[in-house]
């Protein structure tokens, strides 16, 4: 028993640190392994023919002059695939369902449903002679009457259904009347177009098979779900499918669903008998895997004349295609912004036959709160009353929408703290006041806003003899530093020094972590950690007693987890000193996991949690930008030049990585705002700029400093605090850019990207 | 991509002689775009001379004070080279204004003159193009045409020159030199492109054996007061929806030189011709510039995106004289 802990030990303080990714070095010098490195003997290399039509069937497909190349081992069609089990249909009961991005069941059928779906696989030596075998592969199809023109279906779109992960509508009073008989009222138009993914890892995949076991290397943010969606597919059981995915490079939810080309690897690895690698080109990402839904919007606002609202409207019309894709929850945010009075909200969709939508980055709240926030601006102007003022006087006390209590909710704080760190004190009201030399300046402000969720999650722990920790999750490090913040959570509730806390991730034969998506995996795994440690102390607690530790005869309750040990105010004694005198080698611990039962059992208890606490609060990280355009008077050109985000995410676990997220956000943001959209040809629907040239997300030259700070102050009913960092940054970007805009040329624009022509 | 031949000349009778022996072999250069058209099935070459090695990567001063830039030099280095931007500001702000950095390490000069459009039908194989296919129709006339061009278009074709460098070189009365096994010819630049037509797979006057060796500038004092001026969808990396290439000298108010070329709203680098003839003796006043731009927009076709390109193209022409006037060519 040591009086005092050993000096060289500091623990305290891990939480929040801005401590350096732990897979950085690896990252930055090409050390570490993404879907595509891993090298196999005899690895054969894929490459997909994706069709040129919308809809319809193939009449005849030629392979021969593919077949004829050298080098290449096969041409999959659905005349000679193996057969796969089509996908299951998404049920709550088992939400690794929602795993299927579409239900077709490519090359197994002469069906297209969308162009782009791929239709044949080349298989090669190299990657040279499959994608050359793949552009030999000459398709005729008969086409099928389609509906490609999102503009032109509007129309038929049909009202969303409510869900309990997703909430369609909702209303309160009568919106229409108040909306009549405000004061002061904004009813405005709004579009965004559709988005497509530009992870700068495309999508990949390496599958090997050894008889009726699968090893699939693969980019995705759901490891668990894709090894039970192969499983399904191939007909195999679960255990014999291992999915390994240490490291992604980026998700932001269009690596959330298998996409055929993961699928398309493992059967040709399963035809060809040899070990399978899929690079998607960027071209095949734009045309096999979803993106951001467009959507038109009305947002209507009705005020008294000092600007207390007395109506909100919020409707969006959005699609998805007809094989595929999920609800848009565009109008989300405005549940729960603003202090309306009457309110309606409600969420239609139309169905094309086009490529499945999916998440990207904030689905619903990135380009709803766009809307939103371009509205209240406007509704601003027309009352001749400060933005930030008019978001501060209808500031809710409760959820406006069911009156709910908020767990927690800082947006105030982040209008005030953001207003002082910009200077918006010195913002001259009127559009076109601000000039700096030939440029127009402008000024614009947006909240930011996106719920809090929190997925089922299994992890071990293991602490050994040496001091040294384990955790062990099959979780996702796509880049946000999430093994980095665990082991910094760790650090924290076993009171080690960080660097003795490894964390082992992104391997299906690992407990299963949570999906990484929905801003909830740190939550998530938050909450796991909390418990694992907690059982590991009441471990190391009855090792310690029956060990003849002289810890062993005080309270656990009475000791805390600090300098390598358990110490209470008159000593205690170290981690490494309790299993060296009971001989132990090491002490493990785990949450989760374990038999199908239990498996069911924890999804039913997540289920009935998140009913209970969906009924009990409003839970969200929030936010407020502010940000500065230049707009060239001549030419339109728009040049962000100045942006402040301060963020309530909750406790801040990782100062650094937390930053980098709402950073990325903001850049991602700024893409939404000034340069993305996807170009679907009306025509045709077929995506037109499929590529990182004439698709525009923002180069390094339209990115400024970004000033980002978190108000840190934790949410008391989320474990350890934490609210989520991952979406919640681009929020609002679109609303505060456009906002800016206006504020500098008097232009409102409604129809997003803002790109120059819309202000000549 | 398909397999192809790869062979290095070592001196330019020998590429010539090589790329004349065989109809299916290409130069290659920097391969910045010709690469891309490969890996997308554009081009289909059987043999790459690469010419990356001849000795044609010097800039040298001419007797009448005008400037031999070799074909091979490359991008970057044609920007920085202190005789390029002294004397010819417009085309070392032009060759900056295109591609990265990357790019411009790699790509050279003759290679930036014989760029091919970018627009997306062209590129599409799934779509028609009578650029690529001729006969096969134009994909963009009905389709997205916001980046096409509204100057020096035809029912057969609508696709945009892309390069930037060449807008420069065409507002400075540029002489490429062009070698076969034929021998050695001189085309002006403003004679290398064609119009599109009804044959817009015809780009330029050059046979498919000619190597370009050499782009000459001649001396004048209209190029050392001139600037370029790219408008384009975002801060970098974006091809021009309108550029303009100008020189401007005026005296006693009045204009008694100027060249103007337009990029990005024409089928090849455009001289703006109508417009320096308002503008030459001209007072060097905003009508004036506005007169001259108008003038020179005023046989735009436009289509169903690009109408914006004519007030843009107006206003920008007019900004950038202004600029010059007042404040010379510092970028």
């Amino acid at each position: 028993m040591t009086q005092a802990p050993p000096a060289a030990v500091d623990t305290a303080g891990v939480l929040g640190r801005p401590v350096d990714r732990v897979d950085g070095t690896a990252k930055t010098s090409g050390a570490v392994r993404f879907s595509t490195d891993y090298p196999y003997p005899d690895l054969a290399h894929a490459a997909l023919v994706c069709a040129t039509v919308a809809r319809g069937r193939i009449i005849s497909i030629d392979t021969a002059a593919a077949t004829a190349l050298p080098g290449v081992l096969a041409v999959l069609t659905h005349e000679n695939a193996p057969t796969m089990n089509p996908p299951r249909a998404v049920t709550l009961l088992d939400l690794s369902t929602m795993a299927a991005s579409s239900t077709v069941n490519v090359l197994n059928t002469d069906e297209v449903h969308w162009d782009g779906q791929p239709v044949a696989v080349a298989v090669a030596t190299s990657p040279e002679a499959a994608a050359e075998a793949a552009a030999l592969v000459r398709v005729d199809y008969q086409a099928s009457p389609s509906a490609v023109d999102f503009d032109a279906a509007l129309p038929d779109a049909v009202e969303q259904k409510n869900s309990m992960l997703a909430p369609a509508g909702g209303s309160k009073g009568d919106a229409e009347r108040a909306l009549a008989e405000a004061a002061v009222s904004v009813d405005l138009r709004f579009t965004t177009p559709g988005h497509n993914h530009n992870a700068l890892e495309p999508h990949g995949t390496t599958a090997a098979w050894v008889g009726d076991e699968l090893t699939v290397h693969d980019g995705t943010q759901s490891i668990e779900w894709t090894r039970r969606h192969l499983a399904h597919r191939f007909g195999v059981p679960v255990s014999n499918v291992r999915v390994i995915a240490p490291f992604v490079g980026g998700g932001f939810g269009g690596k959330a669903r298998v996409w055929p080309g993961t699928v398309l690897a493992v059967l040709a690895a399963r035809a060809t008998g040899r070990p399978v690698r899929l690079l998607l080109t960027r071209e095949a990402v734009y045309r096999t895997v979803g993106g951001r839904t467009p959507s038109v919007q009305r947002v209507a606002l009705g005020a008294t004349a000092s600007g207390r609202l007395t109506a909100l409207v919020h409707t969006s019309t959005t699609l998805t295609g007809r094989a595929g894709g999920s609800p848009e929850q565009v109008v989300s945010q405005s549940r729960h912004l603003y202090a309306a009075k009457h309110m309606l909200l409600r969420q239609s969709q139309v169905t094309l036959d086009l490529l499945p939508n999916t998440s990207m980055r904030a689905p619903g709240e990135a380009i709803g709160t766009y809307a939103l926030e371009a509205a209240i601006d406007e509704l601003a102007h027309r009352l001749d009353l400060d933005p930030v003022e008019l978001r501060l006087r209808n500031e809710p006390e409760r959820d406006p929408l069911d009156g709910k209590r908020f767990s927690h909710r800082r947006l105030r704080a982040a209008l005030e703290v953001g207003a002082a760190r910009f200077g918006w004190a010195g913002r001259s009201p009127d559009p076109r006041s601000m000039r700096d030399g030939r440029w127009l300046v402008g000024w614009g402000v947006a909240a930011a806003y996106h719920p809090s969720w929190q997925l089922p999650a299994a992890l071990t722990l293991r602490l050994s003899a040496d001091g040294s920790v384990v955790l062990r999750s099959a979780l996702h490090e796509m880049g946000m530093g999430t093994a980095t913040a665990q082991a910094q959570i760790v650090a924290h509730e076993l009171g080690v020094p960080f660097e003795s806390v490894r964390v082992e991730h992104g391997d299906s034969a690992l407990p299963s972590g949570p999906p990484a998506g929905g801003s909830a995996q740190t939550a998530s795994l938050a909450a796991a950690v909390l418990s694992v440690c907690a059982e590991l102390r009441g471990a190391v607690h009855a090792l310690a007693r029956r060990s003849g530790s002289p810890l062993g005869r005080r309270p656990l309750a009475g000791l805390a987890a600090r300098d390598g040990g358990l110490f209470g105010p008159d000593g205690g004694e170290t981690y490494v000193e309790v299993l060296t005198r009971a001989g132990r080698a090491h002490l493990d611990a785990s949450v989760g996991g374990g038999s199908r039962l239990r498996r069911f059992a924890d999804q039913a208890r997540f289920m009935t949690r998140l009913a209970l606490d969906g009924r009990r609060w409003v839970r969200a990280a929030s936010g407020a930008h502010f940000c500065e355009v230049r707009v060239d008077p001549d030419t339109g050109e728009v040049r962000v030049s100045r942006w402040v985000g301060v963020f309530d995410i909750g406790t801040v676990v990782n100062a650094k990585t937390a930053a980098s997220q709402l950073r990325g956000g903001i850049v991602m943001g700024l893409g939404l705002a000034l340069g993305e959209h996807t170009l679907v040809d009306p025509r045709t629907g077929r995506i037109m700029n499929a590529n990182l040239s004439e698709y525009h997300v923002p180069v390094h030259a339209d990115v400024p400093e970004l000033d980002v700070s978190f108000l840190d102050d934790p949410d008391p009913t989320m474990p350890l605090g934490v609210l989520g960092a991952g979406e919640v940054g681009i929020t609002g970007v679109g609303g505060a850019v456009a906002n800016a805009v206006f504020h500098a040329t008097g232009r409102r624009v409604y129809d997003l990207p803002i790109t120059l022509d819309k202000l000549l | 991509m398909k397999d192809f031949g790869y062979r290095v000349a070592v001196d330019v009778a020998g590429a010539v002689a090589a790329v004349a022996a065989e109809p299916g072999a290409r130069f290659l250069g920097g391969g910045t775009n010709l690469v891309d058209l490969m890996r997308s099935g554009v081009e289909h070459p059987d043999t790459l001379v690469d010419i990356t090695r001849l000795p044609l990567d010097a800039v040298d001063e001419l007797p009448d004070g005008g400037l031999r830039i070799g074909a091979l030099v490359r991008n970057s280095d044609l920007a920085a080279h202190p005789a390029v931007r002294r004397r010819y500001p417009v085309l070392a702000q032009a060759v900056l204004s295109g591609a990265s950095g990357q790019l411009r390490n790699m790509a050279t000069v003759g290679g930036n003159l014989l760029q091919r459009t970018r627009c997306a039908y062209f590129y599409d194989q799934a779509t028609a193009c009578n650029r690529r296919e001729p006969g096969s129709g134009c994909g963009a006339i009905g389709g997205f045409t916001r980046t096409h061009a509204i100057l020096g278009t035809s029912p057969s074709c609508l696709a945009t020159h892309p390069s930037d460098m060449c807008v420069a070189l065409a507002a400075l009365d540029a002489v490429v030199e062009v070698e076969s096994v034929r021998g050695t010819r001189r085309v002006p630049l403003l004679d290398l492109h064609r119009l599109p037509g009804d044959t817009p797979h015809q780009e330029t006057v050059l046979e498919p054996d000619e190597l370009v060796t050499a782009v000459e500038l001649p001396a004048a004092e209209v190029a050392a007061v001139s600037r370029y001026r790219k408008v384009r969808d975002r801060a970098s990396y974006a091809f021009a929806l309108v550029s303009v290439a100008a020189g401007l000298v005026v005296r006693d108010g009045a204009v008694v030189a100027v060249r103007l070329a337009l990029g990005g709203v024409a089928t090849k680098p455009w001289r703006a011709v109508e417009a320096e003839r308002v503008l030459t003796g001209a007072p060097a006043t905003e009508d004036s510039f506005r007169a001259a731009a108008d003038a020179e927009l005023a046989t735009a076709v436009v289509q169903e995106d690009n109408g914006f390109k004519v007030e843009l193209a107006r206003r920008t022409i007019v900004a950038t004289l202004h600029r010059l006037a007042t404040e010379g060519s510092a970028a």
